[in-house]
């Protein structure tokens, strides 16, 4: 029976249609039959996405489960009215289709960051509307409420907390954390009133004003949790917000005794924490950490202090005669090859050097750039074969036979700090050993260091070339430099 | 509470068996599947069709209608950014 969508179990008593509570109709056997197809499509959908000769399959698979659980929903015995449904049906895809087509893959992570708090403002909505418009009057156990007060408090705090994440990585807000004296006290405290107000609720549901202080709450702390996060901890965060998102789905489902939500909440929220995990390994620290720890505050004072060593600059045309003369290159590109929109010109340089038989290939670090795989999808976008892009583990070890390691606008994932300088605060982050390769090449706008203001000694190694200037720009004179040499 | 006991099964096996096929998915692909595990987790929009649709409260039925348009921008755009993303990836090169 709890199969069925009975979400507005104590209003349909209400209304009195005594063939909604007669059991086992045909309707409802149909829904059933929908959400349960759906759940199992999504479970395949995932599953195909593992490889990418199946993962088209797999988003064909999980599109067709998400409307058979539309269909399901639309057939629900409790609707007495399209119009509305309708509207917003069509003012959400209005919305959601210009976002995915026309949008450059360069914005991949701000659109993600929006959709995360998309997400989690209609779990927060609906978890609003169910509590007013039923516990508020009529009371449940106190389990229940205490979980519905869970799922809003974690829907409103991931949908401020993603549009904050949002506004970081758009540039709208400052990258930088931004901390302040006793912040992480202040956070705490939001969360431990936040959570009372929870359970003030889940004893005395009757108390209509405790819910609105609790959404407040939630609201604040989602902004003051993301405030003090940088642009480097930002896959991690993303992730993260990712497995909220689908948490409040999941709860909701415990709530409104619907398991399909249950499921497809508990697969999102599965994905997301899988995915931080791997992120804070990749960085080899821990979720507390990011969340508190406020990146890059510790070095920049000392950064300022160190003397002037010496840099060798060299010019497109230095670089493009050693990378002619190499035998294998090892790109590592960063966030700044995306800020740049470099990748396509990046596609132009590693024509012309395969042309002429180096081996090119590309060394991705799980947390370069802004969010999970970034890298990957920005190469791809360029169509360079994916099979040429290498997971930090198995390309570690090629840097020693490496002639050239090119860094394209990445800077703390190729730091040799790392490890060994205990002092650092990326010390143990396991790194690539572009420091290995016989020559080193960096790409960087100027010799500021990046945004964690961690000074990168690799740039100041006997072995290692600066390329001053725009990613972009750099990348496209030495693909010229190689075109002009051919002829 | 035999429902939330059933409920509480339904998550723990959910949950488990998404830990194990996630981590199965090729690091190359992390962010095309947030984008699908995006979309899907905008499965709210099937409760949030019900609470716009039904008529016993207006506050229902406009915080529904929100909640379906929030829910559909994710489900649409999700699917569809998914799509354009995964056709980008190609193992051999198909040059004219």
């Amino acid at each position: 029976m709890s199969f069925f969508p009975a979400s507005f179990n104590c209003m349909l008593a209400e209304a009195t249609t005594p063939a909604v509570h007669s059991g086992f109709d045909t309707r409802d056997a149909f829904i059933t039959t929908c959400f349960l197809f759906a759940c199992a499509c999504f479970i395949l959908s995932l599953k195909w996405l593992s490889a990418p000769a199946t993962a088209r399959k797999g988003n064909h698979i999980g599109a067709l489960g998400m409307t058979a659980a539309v269909v399901g929903a639309l057939l629900s015995a409790g609707i007495v009215s399209y119009t509305w449904i309708i509207i917003g049906l069509v003012i959400g895809a209005a919305a959601g289709i210009p976002m995915a087509v026309l949008m450059p893959m360069t914005h991949v992570p701000q659109r993600t960051a929006l959709s995360h708090a998309f997400g989690a403002l209609a779990a927060a909505l609906v978890g609003t509307a169910h509590y007013y418009m039923d516990f508020a009057r009529v009371g449940t156990s106190p389990l229940i409420m205490g979980i519905l007060a869970l799922e809003v408090l974690l829907g409103a705090l991931t949908f401020t907390g993603s549009l904050m994440a949002f506004g970081k990585l758009q540039d709208l807000l400052p990258t930088r954390p931004m901390t302040y004296k006793g912040q992480n006290i202040v956070n705490v405290s939001i969360l431990i009133l936040a959570a009372l107000c929870g359970v003030f609720l889940a004893i005395w549901p009757e108390q209509q004003w405790i819910f609105p202080i609790l959404i407040v709450l939630a609201l604040a702390f989602g902004v003051m949790l993301i405030l003090p996060i940088g642009g480097g901890d930002m896959p991690t965060v993303i992730s993260l917000l990712n497995s909220y998102a689908g948490l409040s789905a999941s709860l909701m489902g415990f709530v409104l005794n619907n398991k399909l939500l249950i499921v497809a909440g508990a697969l999102d929220g599965a994905s997301g924490f899988v995915l931080s995990i791997i992120m804070c390994k990749a960085m080899n620290r821990s979720f507390v950490n990011v969340l508190f720890g406020a990146f890059g505050q510790v070095a920049s004072s000392s950064a300022a202090t160190t003397e002037k060593k010496n840099v060798r600059s060299g010019t497109a045309e230095d670089a493009a005669q050693i990378l002619e003369a190499a035998n294998l290159v090892i790109v590592i590109p960063g966030y700044g090859m995306a800020v740049a929109q470099a990748q396509h010109k990046v596609r132009e340089m590693y024509d012309q050097l395969t042309r002429r038989g180096v081996d090119v290939r590309f060394a991705i670090h799980p947390v370069a750039g802004r969010m999970p795989g970034h890298m990957n999808v920005l190469l791809a976008e360029a169509e360079i074969p994916y099979d040429k892009l290498v997971e930090m583990d198995d390309i570690n070890t090629e840097f020693p036979q490496c002639d050239v390691a090119l860094v394209i606008g990445a800077n703390d994932v190729v730091n040799p700090a790392a490890r060994h300088d205990k002092s650092s605060p990326i010390y143990g982050m396991p790194i690539l050993n572009a420091d290995q390769a016989k020559t080193v090449m960096a790409i960087k706008r100027s010799m500021n260091p990046g945004f964690a203001g961690i000074e990168n000694e690799l740039y100041f190694s006997e072995n290692c070339m600066m390329l001053f200037g725009d990613a972009k720009a750099v990348i496209s004179s030495i693909a010229k430099e190689l075109a002009d040499g051919q002829k | 509470m035999p429902d939330f006991s059933s409920h509480l099964f339904v998550f723990l096996l959910s949950a488990f068996l998404g830990l194990e096929v996630i981590r199965r998915v090729s690091h190359m692909l992390h962010t095309p599947l947030m984008s699908l595990t995006n979309a899907i987790s905008a499965i709210s929009v099937v409760v949030a069709i019900e609470l716009a649709g039904q008529g016993h409260s207006t506050l229902g039925k406009v915080l529904g209608t929100l909640a379906v348009i929030c829910a559909t921008t994710n489900v649409v755009g999700g699917f569809l950014i998914t799509e354009r993303m995964l056709k980008m990836f190609k193992k051999r090169e198909v040059k004219p």
